[in-house]
This record gives structure tokens, sequence and C-alpha cells, in this order.
């Protein structure tokens, strides 16, 4: 209590219009540009295609006052929803998308994993050099990645060339249009999402304990996988959870590099907007996904609110 | 921990750089190719560069990403600041949490929803869309990325400099010019690149939120690379990469140049 109120009289001090303002103004911007859309997508989701411009209805008339209201929520309905749970198309896809997302998120684990430990053991000098290694690419456009994909991957590419070369195969391959080119592509993109957090934790073990399960006779693979393992537990939680949410939803990857069979939920909804120019059923499409990826993301939020403010999550936990 | 890379580490970190780094040299490598076929290596040349100077869709297109990356990025920049300092200086706040889960939101979320949700927005309050209304939707997205930058760089700040600057007598926001900006200022620098680059890479919230005669450099290439393989694309994606490298070359020339300059300070 009474260190509480010491807080309290150092932090009024800056309590000014000044300090009011700092907070305002994202908060204002992301309410009206983040959050309010959120509200739209989820009021057109209930709402039936017409074709007419915007091609939905009902569309609410705040000058019509309270008839306008009355009107506007008469017009509401589940119909887009229960055509999701009834058309398998949409199902398959979600099902899908999540599993295209867990298989490859589980990859990127293990591909991810054995990379931030190497650069975790290297001189200080070095990880500095190799975590901008790992950055770099990241920051050279996606799309073009993903289309430097496309050269390598079609049937004359330099994949087939290579493997023909080394005669591991007589006849070239198809890999482009294929679900192992999406993984390929997924895997690729997402790489450093999965190294930094993995690194982050492994970087600040604490190398004196892995020394002394050594002194009690601890074979190094154990002590790995009871000593560093659980050690960097919350960095594989980040990982994951930063991976596999954008991936759920990821359109351009799929689209480029898979096939025209089967899509993603990505695909769906692109489509469903573009192409169907059905705006209702693309929004129900992703309040459907929002709520699927709930979890994960408030997940992932508790995460970066620790990551970022040790001493505030404390402090809360402490309260509560 | 440091204890020397095991044998099994060389190989694994070596394996991963070649994976992340193969497929931009090959793409840069062919797009020097003088052979119309993509695959077929047919001498060094330029004439994919020539070309590009001809199409002037695409230069059009790269002209208006720019635009569109500059701006949105010193907007980004100037709300993602506030919003860290928000977060870290703030205190405990009434709403800090909803505002928390505001700035991180974005980071994760899918951009094809981020991209849905700001459409409709622009539909229900009946703006044109195009260079502006990309240009807001990315300021939104790529803010929380610099607040994430420049929060971690607050957090190891020394507070007590902007303190002793405001106990003797300096106005808060002249403490936080004068005393914090100049010293978190890489990490404000980097936040702004890195939005830039998330905006000159976006395809999938600018094709929502562009109108007629704003078309972006990535839809633009997107729309090509849909037909298949050309090799201009591979000639634009080549300069792209080199702007990124000496883009974060000059960046890590200035943090270095800073460090050393400081460090003679402290002499």
């Amino acid at each position: 209590m009474s260190a509480d109120a010491i807080e309290s009289a150092g932090e009024r001090r800056r309590t000014g219009w000044g300090a009011r303002l700092v907070i305002l103004i994202p908060a204002l911007w992301l309410t009206v540009l983040f959050l309010v859309p959120f509200l739209i997508v989820l009021k057109i989701s209930l709402s039936q295609s017409i074709v007419a411009q915007p091609p939905y209805t009902p569309v609410l008339d705040l000058a019509d006052g309270f008839q306008g209201v009355r009107e506007f929520s008469a017009g509401l309905s589940f119909e887009n929803y229960a055509l999701l749970a009834s058309d398998s198309l949409y199902v398959t896809s979600y099902l899908r998308s999540l599993s295209i997302a867990g298989l490859s998120t589980l990859i990127l684990l293990l591909i991810g994993y054995p990379i931030a430990y190497g650069i975790a053991r290297t001189s200080r000098r070095a990880q500095l050099i190799l975590v901008a290694a790992i950055v770099m690419p990241f920051l050279t456009a996606f799309l073009i990645r993903i289309y430097a994909w496309v050269n390598i991957l079609q049937r004359e590419g330099l994949l087939n060339d290579a493997l023909l070369a080394l005669g591991l195969i007589r006849e070239p391959l198809v890999w482009l249009s294929t679900d192992t080119a999406i993984y390929i592509g997924i895997v690729y993109s997402y790489l450093p999402f999965m190294v930094l957090p993995l690194y982050a934790s492994l970087e600040k073990l604490d190398e004196t304990l892995l020394e002394a399960a050594a002194d009690l006779g601890c074979p190094q693979w154990k002590a790995f996988w009871l000593v560093t393992v659980p050690l960097s537990l919350p960095g594989v939680l980040a990982g994951v959870l930063l991976c596999f949410i954008p991936i759920a939803g990821e359109f351009v990857i799929p689209d480029l590099l898979g096939g025209s069979g089967s899509t993603m939920i990505g695909q769906t909804l692109w489509t469903e907007f573009f192409s169907n120019k059905d705006w209702p059923v693309a929004s129900a499409l992703a309040v459907v996904l929002l709520i699927i990826l709930l979890a994960p993301i408030v997940a992932y939020q508790h995460l970066q609110l620790r990551e970022l403010a040790p001493d505030h999550a404390q402090a809360k936990d402490g309260v509560r | 921990m440091r204890r020397g890379p095991s044998p099994i580490n060389i190989p694994a970190v070596a394996l991963g750089l070649a994976f992340l780094y193969l497929p931009i040299a090959i793409l840069v490598i062919y797009s020097f190719n003088a052979s119309r076929l993509v695959t077929v290596w047919g001498g060094w040349s330029t004439r994919w560069y020539v070309a590009l100077l001809d199409d002037s869709a695409m230069l059009q297109a790269a002209w208006t990403s720019l635009r569109i990356g500059f701006l949105s990025a010193t907007v980004a920049t100037v709300l993602g600041t506030l919003a860290a300092v928000a977060l870290v200086r703030g205190g405990r706040f009434r709403g800090r949490l909803a505002f928390s889960g505001l700035v991180y939101a974005p980071l994760v979320m899918p951009e094809i929803i981020i991209g849905l949700a700001l459409l409709l927005l622009f539909v229900a309050v009946d703006v044109d869309r195009g260079f502006w209304t990309v240009t807001v939707a990315h300021s939104t997205v790529t803010m929380c990325f610099v607040t994430v930058i420049v929060q971690s760089r607050l957090l190891s700040f020394d507070m007590s400099l902007e303190e002793a600057a405001m106990d003797l007598g300096c106005p808060p926001l002249k403490a936080f010019l004068t005393v914090t900006l100049p010293l978190i200022y890489p990490a404000v620098a980097a936040g702004w690149m890195l939005a830039f680059t998330l905006s000159l890479d976006d395809l999938v919230i600018a094709s929502f939120t562009t109108g007629p005669g704003s078309t972006t450099l990535p839809i633009r290439i997107y729309s090509e690379v849909r037909l298949g393989v050309k090799p201009e694309i591979n000639a634009i994606s080549t300069i792209m990469i080199m702007m990124v490298a000496l883009g974060v070359i000059a960046a890590a020339w200035v943090a270095k140049h800073n460090e050393v300059a400081r460090a003679r300070i402290v002499q």
C-alpha cells in the first residue's frame, strides 16, 4: 500500500495534459482504425448480399432515428453463418488452414531450434552478425521471396535441374502447385519469426546450470533435455504463436505456390470478396477465423505483456 | 550460455542461412540472364533492367509505393513512439490492459482480416479509396511494430537522465525531445525502416484498401507473377533487394559511428 502511494506520487508529477495526449492520440487512432472496423465486419457478416453499392443490406441509416435502427436490426440475420456451417467447402477450408498451420509450425520449430541453439552458443560478436543475417531476408520483400521459389520449383526449375544432375531422379518431379511447395514457402518465410524468440530465450540461459548438471554426472544430452529445453519453453511458445496465427490466415503463399484444388481460408475469403463480391459471406468468414484464432492471439498478448513490461506484470499478479 | 558451438551446431546454422539466402541469390543472378527463358542461362546481360525503364506502369506503381511507404512510415513512427512512451512511462493508467491489447493485436492478426475490416470502414464512412486510404491502413498496422521496437529500448533506458532534466526545471516535452529522443533515436530509426519496408512489401492490405489509379508495386508484381515467371520481375526484385541491403548497411554504419562517437565523449 505504502509502496503504491510512493509510486503514484512519483507518477502524478507527470500526469499533465501532455502525458494524457501521449496515450490518447495512439489510443484514438487504433480505436477508430482497428477496433471499430471489426465491429463493422461483425455487422456486415449479419447482413445480406445484394447487387448494389455497397453490396449488402440493411445499411444503418442513423438519420432515420429510432425507426432506422429498428428496421436495421430487423434486417440482420445469421444466414451467412448457417451457410458456412452447411457448405463443406468452407469447413474443409478452415480445417485445411489449421492443419497446414499446425504442421508447418512444427516443422519450423524442429528446424528453428537447432539454428537458434547454434547461434546462442557462438561468441557475442558472432551472435550479433548471425542474428542480423537471419533478420535481413525478412526485410527484403516477402512477395519477391515467394516469387523466387516459383523460379526454383517450376518443372524446368533449378531444383529439378539439380536433382537430375545429381542423378537422384530420372524424370523432373512436379513441385510447384503442390502442398510440398506451400510448406517450403511457409517455412522459408516464417523461419526468422521462429528463430528470433527461440534465440532470445536460449541466449539468456544460465551456463552455470549446465555446468552444475555436468558436475553432478548428468550426460550432455540429458542435461539438454532436462535443463535447456524446459528453460527455453517461453521462447518456444512465443515462436509457435508468432508463426501459427498468421500462417492460418496466409493468402499469398498458397496462392502462388499451391495448387488450384483445395484452398486455405485466406484464399476462400479473398475469392468471396474479390471474385464473388459477396461481402457478407467474406465478413462471416473473417469473424469465424478470428474466433478460432482468439485463444492463441490472447495467449500471445499475454506473453508480450510479460516480455516487454516484466515489472508491470509482476505488480499485477501481486495485486491479484 | 557461451560454451562454443558443438559439431552439430555449425552445420545447422550454415544450412539455415543457405536456405534463407540461396533463393534470393538465384533470383539476383537470373535477373542478369540474357535469355528470355527464365530457366536457361544465356550469358550476362542488363537487358531486363533496360526493359524495366520502358515499363511505365511498373515505374508508376513503384513511385506510388515509395510515397505511401515514406508517408505511412513517418506517421507510424510518430504514433508508435507515442504508444511506446505511454506503455513504458504511463504507469498504471486506466485502460492500460485494453490499450496494450490494441497495440499488440495487429502484430499477429492475419492481414486478410485487417484488410477486409479497414475496407469496410472506408466504405462505411464513404471515402474515396486510393493513395490516402492505403497510407492510413499501412500507418495503422506498422505503428505497432514501431511500438515494440521503441518500447524495448525505452525499458532499458536510464530514466534518471530525463528526471534530472525535469528536476532542473526542464518541461517534460522538452526533456523528452532533448534528452530521451537523441538517446533512443537508433530504435526510432530502426522502427521507421521496418515500417517503410513492411509498407513497401504489403500486398494483401493494399489490395483491399486501394482504389482505381493507385496501384502499388506489390499489387502490380502480383498480377504479373500470377501469369508466370518473367525476367523483368527478377530485375525489379533485384533493385528492391539492393535498396533494402543498402539501407540496412547504412543503418548499421550510422549505429556503429554513433557508438564510436559516444565512446569518445565518455573517454
